[in-house]
């Protein structure tokens, strides 16, 4: 016998809304809820509800990481290596062990092949932490540690890293050492040639030189991008507890069960017994999402003194040690026929994520627009510099920015509108109608020749299109429980990172018991309740929102079972209605949601539901994660100003048209589009972290001198929602946090060549990279 | 190095410098007075989070560039990472806690819920203070108003766009009601 579980037929949505809907049959498991009607008669969902933990948050009462505070609690703090690159001879930590006030002391810096000598490869690495009663104490202990360095020759300039003369950053046997930045493989798969490793074959296929061959037109160039930091307002953070049964963790994480399976397995505990918990959140984009250095440290030093330790990251610690946006360096050529078929498309990458690997620059030029012949190598320079690891649209917002411009130069060569090049080349209907809309929204009509403003102040409309697999973690369950007095709960252990995702939990479980979202209690970000998704990847709504609909059509089955055998009626005859339950066509047999839920036999009932698989399949499976046969994506549209006496670029305006399936609550999808097209213009514009290469030091590692952007930087914002069905799931919505970030660096590049006919195929693109392009002032990359 | 040192014993001695050590003061927080020892390098930020226990201002650079430690010192809007607690002196301190009254939220928070001018909120206590300064100052205050008084805060979220938008519907309201 199969022990698949059986399934039924159900006819769901399908389509663009604004469009006109359709419907798919879809073969669905048969403990899955039924079909969810579009957005438009439905009373919950697809309304803008008000942020579920909006009153806490501005009221101050938001109970962050950074706020907890336990009894007995110390105060940790790190030691950094100095060095970028050096031998750690010895360390003595009596001094500062036997310092007033200071419970704990510990080295953290180990080497990387055991047996080896530890050696410390960018300046700010963790060489040692101590925990005192107060944070001062702790600092002034930190200087009792008595350390010796050998200096080494070091690199921190990625172009210099590539010469054969260059100090190396990893011998060969080091590999499988290496920190990932994104990548779950290991760096050992890949040849190691003094700091460059690779290549990485993405994708390659088919005889591209018979592609270029074929070509009528081939576009070239060479594209930079920066290394950016994550800057989250609320720093990395953890309070650690041990106590006789187990671990206790208040950590600033986008993914509190992963970070309960790393400590688990770390200090060998049993998962039971490793609590991990976060209220609310200041933010992650990428850079809180594993247990991290920094909370071993935090927990080892609380198992060491007996005591909760709080570790928190000042800010230069923050801009040195918690992660970056890799750099790249992208040679892309793109080969099309007359019409714009594209013929063959070469991207040769080199990246580098300092001491890490995994700095490619993303799937994007080989999945957005099909061609035959296709090759991309990527290779890793490794140099002593801070790890970096993913971050908003980690890979795709690189390659975006090199695919997205050739795209536009090769449209130029072939006398054709951009939109309309990508039209013929861009199969995906979706990405059509976002880019009809957005080309409609920006008044794409009115473009202008490059260049056509005659004063100093030049303007110019650019557009770029968005790429993001729709990912979704399997590993995802949601509890949902109704008690006797009708109150509701639902409860997973996802975290809300400031996306939202409360608002939509409550949404969809009111929805479904035909309450209001107020009414629906939100617990989550806590290791006890149901694992839930991780935040990152895009993928947190698209996992916990079906599980969490069927959750609570389950306890709504289960309720309407209690009344039906009460008042003597089949259970498929109860409907929901208006806050009542009654038999469909009778209302005579009513009942209120508390009167029924007076009726259960005990106190509460409950359901559990895991994420199924999507109803059509997935693409693509590997573990807990998965890939869903949709793409996420966007097209975004930027209108800017260049002052061409200054070299400085206003963005003026961004249209954002984007596709997340069914949305849930457009407002705070809207909130999450404006931030992630906000990041793209601080990361188009301002953003760079800066080594001194003679020393091996970050130069800004604070808020005066990395340039963030500002309200008064900010452009006018269109967000344009598709509503799009696929009949995929319980809840039939995916992700929106990646894509709204990755087209927005190279609309605005493409807006600025329009405006001063001049190509930047640098980031960022501040004033003095602009009067260099524009050929005022020596210098530059062009 | 024994110069100074003289010198310094001499300044304290005089009563010119207080500290190192513990040092008693008084802070006026949201109408209430409070005993507190504190060192002299304490910062408001730090005094007000730490003893205090008013953790709804937050620290995010700790060096004034960021304002989401902002509060009010009587009615203007300061980053207390940057204000030493015992310079504080007699001033009334008001800080996000002490914004909305026994009932009712204050305007700025009633709109900056409305218009989802939150995302993970890390910023937003100082937004908050800053925009009800304003109002304080400014019942009706324009885009380029808003943008100028916000325009210190660093929000990596991204909420700008829906701050203003809070603030344009706030000023544009029918009856300006601060109290
Ligand atoms: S924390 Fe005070 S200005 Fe940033
Ligand atoms: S809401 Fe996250 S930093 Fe402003």
């Amino acid at each position: 016998m199969n022990d698949e579980p059986p399934r039924r037929r159900e006819q769901l949505p399908f389509g663009l809304a604004h469009l006109g809907l359709e419907t798919v049959e879809r073969d669905i498991p048969a403990d899955e809820p039924p079909a969810l009607g579009p957005n438009a008669g439905l009373r919950q969902i697809g309304k803008n509800a008000p942020r579920w933990d909006a009153r806490a948050k501005v009221t101050g009462a938001a109970r962050y990481t950074v706020d907890v505070a336990l009894p007995g609690m110390l105060h940790a703090a790190v030691l950094r290596s100095p060095w970028p690159h050096a031998r750690l001879r010895s360390i003595d930590l009596s001094r500062a062990a036997a310092a007033p006030g200071v419970h704990a002391a510990l080295g953290v810096a180990e080497p990387l092949v055991s047996g080896k000598p530890i050696v410390l490869r960018y300046v700010g690495q963790p060489v040692a932490a101590v925990a005192a009663e107060t944070p001062a104490l702790a600092q002034a202990a930190l200087q009792l540690i008595d350390v010796r360095y050998e200096p080494l020759p070091f690199v921190t300039d990625p172009d210099r890293a590539r010469q054969a003369d260059a100090p190396a950053v990893y011998q060969k046997p080091e590999l499988d050492k290496v920190p990932s930045a994104g990548l779950p493989a290991s760096a050992a798969v890949y040849p190691l040639s003094g700091n460059v490793l690779g290549p990485e074959n993405r994708n390659s296929r088919g005889d591209v030189a018979a592609g270029f061959a074929a070509a009528a037109v081939v576009v070239d160039g060479m594209y930079r991008t920066q290394v950016q930091t994550h800057c989250c307002m609320e720093p990395h953070a953890i309070v650690a507890s041990w106590h006789e049964d187990g671990l206790d963790v208040w950590m600033s994480t986008q993914f509190t069960a992963g970070v309960r399976v790393q400590l688990a397995r770390h200090f060998g505990l049993p998962l039971s017994r490793v609590r991990v918990q976060v209220q609310a959140m200041g933010g992650g984009f990428g850079s809180k999402s594993q247990m991290g250095l920094y909370g071993r440290t935090a927990a080892s030093l609380s198992r060491l003194a007996r005591a909760p330790v709080r570790l928190v990251y000042r800010r230069d610690e923050e801009q040195m040690d918690s992660g970056n946006r890799p750099s790249s360096a992208q040679h892309l050529r793109i080969g099309a026929r007359s019409d714009g078929t594209l013929t063959a498309i070469s991207l040769h990458s080199h990246g580098s994520a300092g001491i890490a690997f995994g700095a490619a620059p993303g799937g994007i030029a080989s999945a957005l627009y099909p061609c035959p012949n296709m090759e991309s190598l990527h290779y890793d320079v490794f140099t002593h510099a801070g790890p970096s690891c993913a971050m908003r649209g980690p890979g795709n917002t690189q390659g975006a920015f090199a695919l997205e411009q050739s795209i536009d130069e090769l449209a130029e060569k072939l006398a054709l509108d951009p939109v309309v090049l990508r039209d013929r080349i861009d199969p995906s209907p979706v990405h059509r109608e976002e880019r009809r809309l957005g080309a409609e929204r920006i008044g794409w009509s009115q473009r202008r020749a490059p260049a056509s403003d005659p004063g100093p102040l030049k303007r110019g409309v650019g557009m770029a299109q968005s790429l993001w697999p729709a990912n979704v973690q399997l590993n995802t369950a949601c509890e949902v429980r109704l008690w006797r007095d009708g109150s509701v709960e639902v409860l997973s252990s996802v975290q809300d990172i400031g996306t939202g995702v409360g608002t939509v939990l409550a949404q969809v479980v009111a929805e479904e018991l035909g309450l209001e979202p107020a009414a629906i209690r939100v617990r989550i970000g806590d290791t006890e309740f149901p694992s839930g998704p991780p935040s990152y990847g895009s993928r947190t709504t698209a996992s916990i929102t079906p599980p969490a609909r069927t959750a609570a059509w389950r306890v709504k089955e289960a309720l309407f079972r209690t009344i039906a055998s009460a008042w003597q009626v089949d259970a498929q005859t109860l409907i929901i209605q208006d806050g009542a339950i009654q038999v469909r066509n009778d209302p005579h047999r009513r009942i209120s949601w508390r009167e029924a839920a007076a009726a259960l036999r005990t106190d509460r009932i409950s359901a559990t539901a895991g994420r199924a698989d999507d109803y059509a399949g997935f693409r693509h499976r590997s573990g807990d994660a998965a890939i869903a046969l949709n793409d996420l994506g966007g097209a975004q549209f930027a209108e800017v100003e260049v002052d061409t006496e200054s070299g400085v670029i206003r963005v003026l305006r961004v249209v954002a048209v984007h596709d997340c399936g069914r949305p849930i609550n457009p407002r705070q999808i809207e909130s999450q589009v404006q931030g992630g097209v906000l990041m793209g213009v601080s990361y188009a514009l301002m953003e760079e972290r800066i080594l001194d290469s003679n020393t091996g030091w970050m130069l800004n590692p604070n808020f005066i001198d990395y340039k963030l952007l500002g309200a008064q930087d900010a452009p006018d914002i269109e967000v344009v929602l598709l509503e799009n069905y696929q009949g995929f799931s319980a809840s039939d919505a995916y992700g929106i946090s990646e894509p709204a970030n990755i087209a927005t660096a190279a609309a605005i590049a493409n807006a600025v060549y329009n405006a001063i006919g001049v190509r930047i195929r640098s980031l960022p693109m501040t004033p003095a990279a602009v009067l260099q392009a524009l050929g005022m002032v020596p210098g530059g990359r062009h | 190095m024994a110069n100074e040192r003289r010198n310094e014993d001499k300044a304290v001695a005089a009563g010119h410098i207080a500290g190192p050590g513990l040092l008693p003061i008084v802070l006026q927080v949201n109408g209430e007075d409070h005993d507190l020892m504190v060192e002299p390098r304490t910062t408001l930020a730090e005094a007000l989070r730490g003893p205090l226990g008013l953790t709804g201002t937050k620290i995010a650079c700790n060096h004034g560039v960021c304002s989401a430690c902002t509060v009010w010192l009587d009615d203007l809007a300061v980053a207390s990472c940057s204000v030493l607690a015992i310079e504080v002196g007699e001033r009334r301190i008001t800080t996000i806690e002490g914004l909305a009254g026994q009932e009712h939220l204050h305007p700025v928070q009633e709109a900056f819920i409305a218009h989802d001018a939150i995302q993970c909120g890390f910023c937003t206590p100082g937004l908050v203070m800053s925009c009800a300064a304003l109002l304080a100052r400014n019942p009706h205050p324009d885009r380029k108003e808003i943008e100028t008084a916000i325009s210190g805060h660093l929000c990596r979220c991204g909420t700008y766009p829906h701050v203003v938008q809070a603030m344009l519907a706030l000023g544009t309201r029918e009856e300006p009601d601060l109290e």
